[in-house]
């Protein structure tokens, strides 16, 4: 073929070429110039991104001492930053990627995860709604095991308020609120309460119309807002008293502080409230795949998902119903207070009335669409 | 070539003196080129970038500037960061110079070393450090409220709100500023104060008259550093005024944390360059310019 008017042949290195070369390795030193050098397998380290807390020894310490490694945690507070950090990191940075299940796609879709064996994990042992969690399948293919979840709805003081007085997501506009009301600064959490509050039943999956009026709600409650608090300030805002009603956080963060005293507690009003859940993968260009393997089966047994459930300041609902068995008969004063006493009304039941709706990535905008409307009304 | 302009150049007859004059600064210029001049440029062409899939690329688009520039959200946060400086300054500014003006020319040597020790002792303790404790302080069950709750007031809300978000700027800048001023006072030549005081001019009349113009380069360089400190900073927005409403430091965190947008973050980031630069400027005239009739004597 005839190559017409190609500089680069005719003149070797085009100056378009050098400054276009320069800007990608601009863009690659930018990306990753900052990153800390991690440890590997051979030094005796499985890298895991995750939430912040995971690297406790009391979730991780057995596994630690069994295979002998350091679980060694770079921590993220939200889905983006989770995957900008996933993105932007070399291959092999990270072994396990722990994830909200909503952003599982995305992981799959920058090819940033690999495929998984489901006979590797002992699903036979987990709740038969957990099993086979859709947003963790692609077809028949699996990418990641799940071992916690919980539900947001209303998160309050309990010494303000009481159960019933949070039947409607609409005592976060009454007079008594004003000034009281804080947001966790996660714009997916915060607006899918208020997106059900509206009335969607699927609270992320909203058109044009309803999505201008989810803004409208939003900019409407923004003069009822004390801040907008990042992860650890979402914690002492509710424990020191500066605000007592927080939408879309839930007993993730409210049952550490009321066990240490703090009278905070979660209601789900009549609108419904939101599943949030979190998984494992192994990273694709994982150093130890196999250690990444063995780490995630650790904690899909019953003995690391009942460490999932307790995990320090952080305990919440796990998917493994051999883990919640286990729970009752080692912990029953924590499986109480958890909701996940198998003789009473638990944690399931809620979720087999129908007020919970799985949380998901906006269907019909686009992330920065949703982002765009949160700082709109941060800045109300 | 005049004498002015010969005596600039390198001497005739010997090239020591010349290369020994440019090998000094070398490091430092060397240093701001690699660590100031050279990532400036890559900010601004960052701003050109795009993000796709939360990855960075190399590109050439205005779409984030007009994105952020036709953005409501980021005026009010301009202007929100704007006058939270701007008051933060004058308040610094007022509140700093009597101290300093004691601590110059009110206290004994002893004293005023104590002084000086005492206001730079809080650099030892983390910034971060600081302002958390100003939250447990300033919360509604904190210790301030606890003590006016005592005598029947209160409580009164002094945590998420612009007084807090000034009250950090203050634990980050007064100490230093105070330090500024009496570093300026203390070079101010004492022989004009007793002359103006042999003149029968006040008290009073002589700190304004006087030893503020004297001072004038200084007390606006401190002037400037409050400024330049509290235009930047994120903590104090963020953990002291709950990030309502957001300045550009909030917004910009904010804008790489939704979506790992490195390109509108960084439109951002030089917005506010270029406004401190264009203040900075704008002050150092003003501390340097000379005032009609200076020349005269």
């Amino acid at each position: 073929m005839k190559n017409h008017g190609n500089k680069s042949n005719r003149k070797g290195i085009a100056r378009r070429d050098v400054l276009k070369g320069g800007a990608a390795v601009a863009a690659a030193a930018t990306t990753s110039m900052f990153l800390p050098r991690y440890g590997s397998a051979q030094d005796g380290v499985l890298n895991l991104l995750a939430w912040p807390g995971w690297g406790h020894p009391d979730t991780v310490g057995p596994f630690e001492a069994k295979h002998g490694v350091k679980v060694q945690v770079k921590e993220y507070a939200g889905g983006e930053p989770m995957l900008a950090l996933a993105n932007s990191s070399p291959p092999g940075t990270f072994d396990v990627i722990l994830t909200d299940a909503e952003y599982v796609q995305m992981l799959r879709a920058g090819d940033l995860i690999v495929e998984l064996d489901p006979n590797d994990y002992p699903f036979e042992d987990y709740w038969p709604n957990y099993q086979r969690f859709p947003l963790h399948w692609d077809g028949d293919t699996l990418y990641s095991v799940m071992v916690r979840f919980g539900y947001l709805g209303l998160s309050y003081n309990m010494e303000q308020y009481t159960p019933k007085q949070l039947t409607s997501y609409s005592a976060l506009w009454e007079e008594g609120a004003a000034g009281k009301v804080g947001f966790f600064d996660w714009y997916l959490p915060s607006m899918g309460c208020l997106s059900l509050y509206n009335g969607n039943k699927s609270p992320f999956d909203i058109d044009e119309e309803a999505f201008g009026k989810l803004r409208e709600t939003m900019n409407s409650l923004a003069p009822q807002v004390a801040g907008y608090y990042s992860y650890a300030n979402t914690y002492s805002s509710l424990a020191n008293g500066q605000v007592w009603l927080i939408p879309g956080i839930g007993e993730w963060l409210t049952l550490g502080l009321r066990k240490d005293g703090v009278p905070v507690n979660t209601h789900i009003p009549d609108e419904g409230g939101i599943q949030w859940t979190e998984s494992f993968s192994i990273a694709r260009g994982a150093q130890s795949p196999e250690l990444a393997n063995e780490f995630i089966k650790w904690m899909a047994s019953p003995e690391g998902q009942v460490r999932c459930a307790l995990r320090p300041g952080n305990e919440t609902g796990i998917a493994s119903k051999k883990g919640w068995e286990k729970l009752n008969a080692d912990h029953p004063v924590e499986a109480e207070w958890l909701r996940m006493r198998l003789d009473k009304r638990n944690m399931m039941d809620e979720w087999n009335e129908g007020k919970i709706v799985i949380r998901r990535l906006p269907f019909q905008q686009t992330i920065e669409d949703w982002t765009q409307a949160w700082a709109e009304m941060k800045s109300v | 070539m005049s004498i002015q302009s010969e005596a600039r150049g390198p001497p005739s007859g010997s090239r020591g003196p010349y290369w020994f004059g440019l090998f000094w600064p070398a490091p430092s210029v060397s240093w701001q080129m690699a660590f100031f001049v050279a990532p400036l440029c890559l900010l601004v062409a960052i701003t050109f970038w795009k993000v796709a899939n939360f990855q960075l690329s190399a590109d050439f688009t205005t779409a984030n500037w007009v994105s952020m520039y036709s953005a409501g959200y980021f005026w009010d946060a301009f202007l929100y960061t704007l006058f939270l400086a701007a008051v933060t300054t004058v308040l610094i500014s007022i509140i700093a110079f009597p101290c300093a003006y004691a601590l110059a020319f009110k206290v004994s040597p002893a004293t005023r070393r104590l002084g000086v020790f005492f206001l730079l002792t809080p650099f030892f303790t983390s910034f971060i450090v600081r302002v958390y404790s100003w939250q447990v302080i300033l919360s509604n069950d904190g210790i301030l409220n606890s003590g006016f709750g005592a005598v029947g007031l209160g409580p009164f809300n002094m945590l998420n709100n612009s007084f807090s978000t000034i009250v950090g700027f203050f634990t980050l800048a007064f100490p230093l500023v105070i330090l500024l001023h009496l570093l300026s006072l203390s070079n101010v030549d004492r022989s004009i104060i007793e002359a103006a005081h042999n003149l029968r001019c006040g008290r009073v009349m002589t700190v304004f008259l006087i030893i503020v113009p004297a001072a004038r380069v200084g007390l606006t360089l401190a002037a400037c550093f409050a400024f330049l400190l509290s235009f930047g900073e994120y903590l104090s927005p963020s953990l002291l005024g709950g990030s309502r409403p957001p300045t550009l430091s909030v917004l910009l965190v904010d804008t790489v944390k939704s979506g790992n947008h490195w390109p509108k973050a960084s439109v951002i980031a030089i917005t506010m360059i270029v406004t401190l630069t264009l203040i900075l400027f704008a002050a150092v005239k003003f501390a340097y310019h000379k005032s009609p009739g200076a020349d005269r004597d």
